[in-house]
């Protein structure tokens, strides 16, 4: 097998969109291509990672069309990896399997949504299709109610409390603040969300104990990146980023059905897995995109991955360990808090924005001192598909 | 032009009848007014720990006003061409004494207008909601003023309903749904369109401690810094909403 490596990114504003989605996913795929530099190389095959186009869109059969689009003939491959919010690392996942095994040697890989198509209430049914069909959805369970449920628990067990949420939204939003692509640049702080006479009305119950705040928005955006074998990556532009690692776990589809809800498995298991192939450990990460889709999420997840132990993860994060500038930065683009949640690219986006951070180009939100290994965590479902993948500066 | 002539006996400049009959044609032209209390000012802390003044504006600052939202009726996003254009003109009119009892709040954040909302008195126990117009996103800032608006309709009015039509799916889930709104669809409500919802003084009380906030007296020092009005930021509020208006402002 050939080690893999991405030598271009692209992504697009994330929000609102005023484009379509293909147009969107054209202009994140073009920056990859140009960022590359690949002259006159062909692209050997296309994956797109998208969750919602047939439905909120009305597009299917995204990857041919972007093909077409591109003027890419005769591509090898084009497919559409549906992983749910996980497709985007999936996607990835299938672009390194693709050149590892020699199948291919210049792979594009594209995720893409465009959720404000449709309204708030029915994105939020759309996402609430990944529940377990019988035992959740039928019942009502969307998603912040799920979290909602999984952070009561989560509070009680491990010590948790609210202001450590808000901490996750005040750090977030910082960082996305400083990044000229995220959804949301509006720093909040303590007293405006949790401790002042407003923050009831400005940041308002979703699924108690969540609040407004502790949920990532609604987003559009495309983010797309370029991978070719290691062997050839010093022939383009910028410096090469490593895939070193990817891991992928799944859980029960109910969360009830798991032994302890508040236990993410699969999170713990994809990371393992990423971590053995890199032959490194949670202690050589210096910078790290985790799915903060809930405040809560960022906390369990960093403790999963075997950052922080078990409970200890609202500590490190107290302590001003995660900011940027900390011992371990985590979400230093905003997170899908503040950056935003185009649910079937933000696995894309994960691996665009620690790209830009081991290459040293992210601007004013740098992670300082040249971080050498970036790790990131695509969460799929309400934790039953999870996919965790390792980066190296270099080859 | 020749100046006017001061009329020591009766206190005041002579006019001519010309002005006279001009005078006299205006005041049938002006609605007649029902007395309205004034809105105290008060202070609105907000998620990104910035202090929003909500007062009452005077038609001293229509024009300013005017100039600033006049752009936003091109930005076919939200609603904002609509909601903006329509309140252009329920300002133009209270400024010429066109309608009948309205009245103006903004949201003012550190002499920066974020916000405007408006409504009048249809009688004095029922009023009318015309428009809230947010020109900083994100913060809830319409919320803020809607809520303000409600309060000042049934505290500080004394009135005992507010009919209530909302243009956008934004303002159809901070009105009807959040409150929660009644239905009052026996009455056409005066913007056109659908028919009217109904806060009640019952619907007020009931929301107030989730959605009316706010912290009263202003300091002085922060209430003087809401005067003049300043410029508000379109061009980030743009951006938050996805468009450019940069060529037309």
């Amino acid at each position: 097998m050939r080690d893999v490596a991405i030598v271009g990114v692209g992504s697009t504003q994330f929000g609102r969109a005023q484009w379509s989605l293909l147009k969107m996913m054209c202009e994140a795929s073009h920056d990859a291509i140009v960022d590359a530099g690949i002259g006159e190389r062909k692209i050997d095959a296309v994956y797109v990672a998208n969750m919602g186009a047939p439905r909120n869109n009305r597009q299917a059969g995204l990857a041919s069309a972007l093909v077409d689009r591109l003027n890419l003939f005769p591509t090898a491959a084009a497919e559409v990896i549906e992983n749910g919010p996980a497709s985007g690392a999936s996607a990835i996942k299938h672009g390194l399997h693709s050149v590892a095994s020699g199948l291919c040697d210049l792979v594009l890989v594209c995720g893409g949504e465009r959720m404000q198509e449709v309204n708030n209430f029915e994105a939020t049914e759309f996402v609430s299709f990944l529940s377990h069909r019988y035992a959740e959805y039928v019942y009502g369970v969307t998603l912040p109610s799920l979290a909602g449920m999984f952070t009561r628990l989560y509070m009680d067990r491990h010590g948790v409390r609210p202001e450590h949420l808000a901490m996750v939204a005040i750090k977030n939003h910082a960082n996305g603040a400083l990044n000229p692509k995220a959804h949301l640049r509006i720093p909040v702080t303590m007293e405006g969300i949790l401790t002042g006479p407003e923050a009831l009305n400005n940041n308002p119950w979703v699924a108690e104990p969540l609040r407004f705040f502790d949920c990532c928005p609604v987003s559009d955006g495309a983010s797309a990146v370029l991978l070719a074998p290691a062997a050839l990556a010093k022939e383009f532009k910028k410096t090469p980023v490593l895939i070193a690692g990817v891991g992928q776990a799944t859980d029960t589809h109910a969360v009830h059905e798991r032994p302890d809800p508040t236990e993410l498995t699969a999170v713990r298991l994809a990371a393992e897995k990423a971590f053995a192939m890199a032959k490194l450990t949670p202690k050589d990460i210096q910078v790290a995109e985790l799915h903060d889709a809930f405040t809560i999420l960022e906390i369990a997840e960093s403790e999963e991955a075997g950052f922080f132990k078990k409970g200890e993860g609202h500590k490190a994060l107290e302590r001003g360990e995660t900011r940027i500038g900390g011992r371990l930065p985590i979400n230093p683009s905003g997170g899908l808090k503040s950056r935003g949640h185009p649910v079937g690219n933000t696995g894309v986006s994960q691996v665009v924005e620690l790209t830009l951070q081991l290459r040293g180009e992210a601007g004013d939100y740098q992670v300082p001192n040249q971080p050498k290994h970036g790790f990131a965590v695509n969460f799929g479902g309400f934790g039953n598909n999870v996919v965790a993948t390792v980066l190296k500066r270099g080859v | 032009m020749s100046p006017p002539i001061y009329d020591w006996d009766a206190g005041e400049y002579l006019t001519s009848e010309e002005e006279r009959m001009i005078d006299e044609l205006e005041a049938m032209l002006r609605p007649p007014a029902l007395p309205m209390a004034p809105y105290p000012p008060k202070s609105v802390l907000l998620a990104s720990g910035e202090v929003m003044v909500v007062r009452q504006a005077s038609v001293d600052e229509v024009d300013d006003m005017l100039r600033w939202i006049q752009p936003l009726s091109w930005l076919d996003r939200d609603f904002y061409n609509i909601v903006s254009a329509r309140l252009f003109a329920e300002l133009l009119g209270w400024k010429t004494h066109r309608v009948r009892d309205e009245y103006c709040l903004v949201g003012v954040i550190d002499g920066a207008l974020a916000g405007i909302v408006n409504g009048r008195l249809f009688d004095a126990k029922h009023g009318i909601s015309y428009h809230t117009l947010t020109l900083k996103r994100g913060l809830r800032i319409g919320s803020h003023l809607f809520a303000s608006k409600m309060e000042h309709h049934i505290e500080y009015l004394g009135q005992d309903e507010v009919w209530i039509v909302a243009e956008s799916p934004i303002g159809h889930r901070r009105w009807m749904i959040e409150y929660p709104l009644d239905k009052k669809f026996e009455i056409q409500h005066e913007l056109g369109g659908a028919p009217s919802w109904v806060l009640t003084r019952d619907t007020y009380f009931r929301a107030k401690s989730r959605l009316v906030t706010g912290t009263r007296p202003v300091p002085a020092e922060l209430l003087a810094r809401s005067f003049p009005l300043r410029e508000p930021d379109l061009r980030t509020m743009l951006v938050q909403v996805e468009d450019t208006l940069e060529a037309r402002i």
